[in-house]
């Protein structure tokens, strides 16, 4: 990842992590003053692990089928292609009849549909987000913006690539892409993981300092902990 | 919209007036009267609403113009007041007093064009942009193609095609005669 030459700024001091995260002194309920130091005590520190195999393939099989026919969507629109994925929930197209849903909380999803462009504001939005899901845990670019920046490509805030930041098992193309092709979308996806080929959770796990590094050179006021979960 | 102007006119220094529809007018004015101009608008004219405040970026004359437009509803007139300030370390009036909307559109001019507002609430936050360390981004000698190329990575296989000679080679690959 490059970063900006001399022609552009460039700030050395150091990002101060945000208010909520520091580690301060507060007082519980039963007046007893206690340490708490949010980045040990709320989040995890360890890194993500590469989920082994099964021990057989047959079982192997069997779990990428119930993967297959589990996929939780994170009901998180960042561009334009936001607008497509509700008509995907009501009865004109009607997603749900393929066993995918929509959920409100990271927690409860497994499926990240980031929808469009994504500006770095966003994107580390969108990192915690998919930090949190539970694995197995998947994620699906629609819309040009997401393969090579489509028509923000000349943007000063929008990435151009989405598969440096995050590991894609799927793209959909269109700009933007219309619900049937976000159905064939799902379809392929479905296929994809019951062929064993959606490992994007492993290798975001076993390339995670490389995702990092191209995250927080773009996201250049990262306060917040390196892994999110 | 015309009265409105003579009667001001006897007072301020205007420049001339644009109209481009018979209720939509822009004017220049002086950075000094600017203030008091607008609160006459808003008391006695019937101006009491600041659709927005925005700048252009005249870099050949080495200036920031502000535009001021106020809607009078009742009378359906809108007017733009145009203030210009030196390019060089740019300083705007703040006039979040007269409309506390103001101090939005503020904030947003410090952040994408680095106009300074001093006295207005919370103008040195970040309003849209998050650690933005570069130029700001909406001033015309801020190079966004050539920052975005610098910052995030391409794909490559990106064509670009003009439509003109595009479509011209696949509708009629003979045109120019010769030509294959
Ligand atoms: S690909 Fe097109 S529709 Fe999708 S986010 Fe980008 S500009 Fe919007």
């Amino acid at each position: 990842m490059k970063d900006v030459d001399d022609k552009f700024r460039k700030t050395d001091t150091e990002v101060p992590l945000r208010e909520e995260l520091r580690p301060r002194k507060v007082t519980t309920p039963d007046g007893q003053e206690i340490d708490i130091d949010p980045l040990r005590d709320y989040f995890c520190e360890a890194k993500p692990k590469v989920h082994p195999k099964a021990y057989s393939k047959i079982v192997e099989d069997f779990y990428n089928w119930a993967r297959a026919n589990s996929l939780w969507i994170l009901g998180f629109g960042t561009g334009c292609g936001a607008i497509e994925m509700r008509p995907l929930m009501t009865p004109r197209f009607d997603a749900y009849r393929y066993g995918i849903q929509w959920r409100p909380t990271p927690r409860q999803a497994n499926l990240l549909v980031i929808s469009g462009y994504l500006s770095v504001k966003t994107l580390k939005r969108a990192i915690r987000a998919y930090e949190q899901m539970p694995q197995p845990k998947y994620v699906m670019g629609l819309g040009s913006c997401t393969i090579n920046g489509g028509m923000y490509w000349d943007s000063y805030n929008t990435i151009k690539r989405l598969d440096d930041y995050l590991p894609v098992d799927m793209y959909v193309a269109g700009c933007m892409p219309r619900p049937e092709a976000l159905l064939h979308g799902f379809m392929e996806l479905k296929r994809v993981i019951r062929e064993g080929k959606g490992e994007g959770a492993n290798k975001y796990a076993e390339n995670f300092d490389q995702y990092k590094a191209n995250q927080k050179a773009v996201i250049k006021d990262w306060d917040m902990p390196d892994y999110n979960w | 919209m015309r009265e409105i102007l003579y009667r001001l006119k006897d007072r301020y220094h205007l420049g001339t007036p644009t109209f481009q529809r018979t209720d939509l007018c822009f004017v220049t004015v002086r950075r000094d009267e600017i203030r008091a101009i607008l609160t006459e608008l808003r008391d006695m004219e019937g101006f009491t609403h600041l659709t927005f405040l925005t700048a252009v970026d005249w870099i050949e004359e080495q200036l920031f113009q502000l535009t001021y437009m106020v809607n009078n509803r009742e009378a359906n007139l809108s007017l733009g007041l145009r203030v210009l300030l030196d390019r060089e370390d740019a300083t705007g009036d703040t006039i979040h007093d007269l409309w506390p909307t103001a101090a939005t559109y503020q904030r947003e001019l410090r952040e994408m064009f680095g106009i300074k507002f001093p006295g207005s609430p919370r103008v040195d936050e970040e309003f849209i942009l998050e650690g933005w360390t570069d130029l700001p981004p909406y001033r015309r000698d801020f190079d966004t193609l050539a920052y975005s190329q610098q910052t995030y990575n391409d794909r490559p296989g990106r064509v670009t095609h003009d439509p003109k000679t595009h479509m011209q080679k696949t509708l009629y690959p003979s045109y120019p005669k010769g030509a294959k």
